[in-house]
């Protein structure tokens, strides 16, 4: 491969991470979330990534994400601090423990228990 | 308050297991709990997940899962539909959202269905020693 074809595919590449990080922020921003729904598959299916390189590349995208859209719903006045810190910090113990989890446990399981309350959450979302 | 701690912790376990910021549970979590709107449990849901993807990062860039430069890439650029996003959000109503995240999460319920059943019964490879990177190819 000469230096102009490898060039040229830096570009695409970099055209593409262009595009995938555009629409996880259009994402995050307006649902709240991280974005990473948006990244994953995506890194995956254009980029080729395998699935743990992906989940770790996107949560470290979400942190920049995350940021940014949060200091514009800041910018709103929408968001509240010291809630954020009760769910926050707990969910950094969570982190620690999941993390510790992964490597003893099937994700098997875990990942359906997690799809359940998803749903019971919609639905109390919805009903509300 | 008790409710909401336990739902951060589920979240972060969430977020450690499956490599996700944790955000599609602190928003119902914030609703339902500490009964916000949901604009408002939206904005505070982005502020929770940043320490929670920092950590997340650390530990996930310990196992090699990492790739610096395009992450990097990605998260600046994201500035513009970040914003974008930010300024939908707040011009629909919070009813619509909040069907629309409902659906969100009912997606995201059958994505993990779907990986679940997808995966080889003997379950969890230790993180970082993946095997399977299928069809990597040219990347790295």
């Amino acid at each position: 491969m000469n230096a102009e074809r490898q060039a040229e595919l830096g570009t695409r590449r970099a055209l593409k991470l262009t595009v995938i990080g555009t629409l996880a922020g259009v994402f995050s921003g307006l649902f709240g979330v991280g974005g990473g729904t948006v990244m994953v598959p995506l890194l995956v299916l254009w980029l080729g990534y395998g699935a743990r390189e992906a989940t770790g590349t996107s949560l470290a995208a979400i942190v920049f994400i995350a940021a940014f859209a949060a200091a514009t719903q800041g910018a709103y006045g929408n968001v509240h601090v010291l809630d954020a810190i009760y769910i926050g910090v707990p969910a950094i113990g969570g982190v620690l423990l999941g993390t510790w989890l992964q490597q003893r446990l099937p994700t098997r399981s875990i990942s359906l228990l997690f799809a359940a309350v998803l749903v019971a959450s919609a639905v109390e979302l919805i009903t509300r | 308050m008790i409710g909401l701690i336990a739902i951060g912790v589920c979240a972060g376990v969430m977020a450690g297991l499956l490599g996700v910021g944790g955000g599609v549970l602190f928003v119902p979590g914030l609703v339902i709990f500490m009964n916000l709107g949901q604009h408002q449990a939206e904005a505070t849901s982005l502020l929770a997940i940043v320490p929670v993807a920092i950590v997340g990062t650390f530990k996930q860039d310990g196992y090699g899962n990492v790739r610096r430069h395009d992450a990097l890439l990605m998260g600046l650029l994201s500035i513009a539909g970040a914003a974008t996003g930010v300024a939908l959000a707040n011009a629909i109503s919070g009813t619509i959202l909040r069907v629309g995240f409902a659906l969100l999460m009912v997606l995201v319920a059958i994505q993990l269905v779907r990986k679940a059943l997808g995966e080889e019964p003997k379950g969890s490879e230790p993180p970082g020693a993946s095997a399977v990177h299928a069809a990597d190819g040219s990347e790295t």
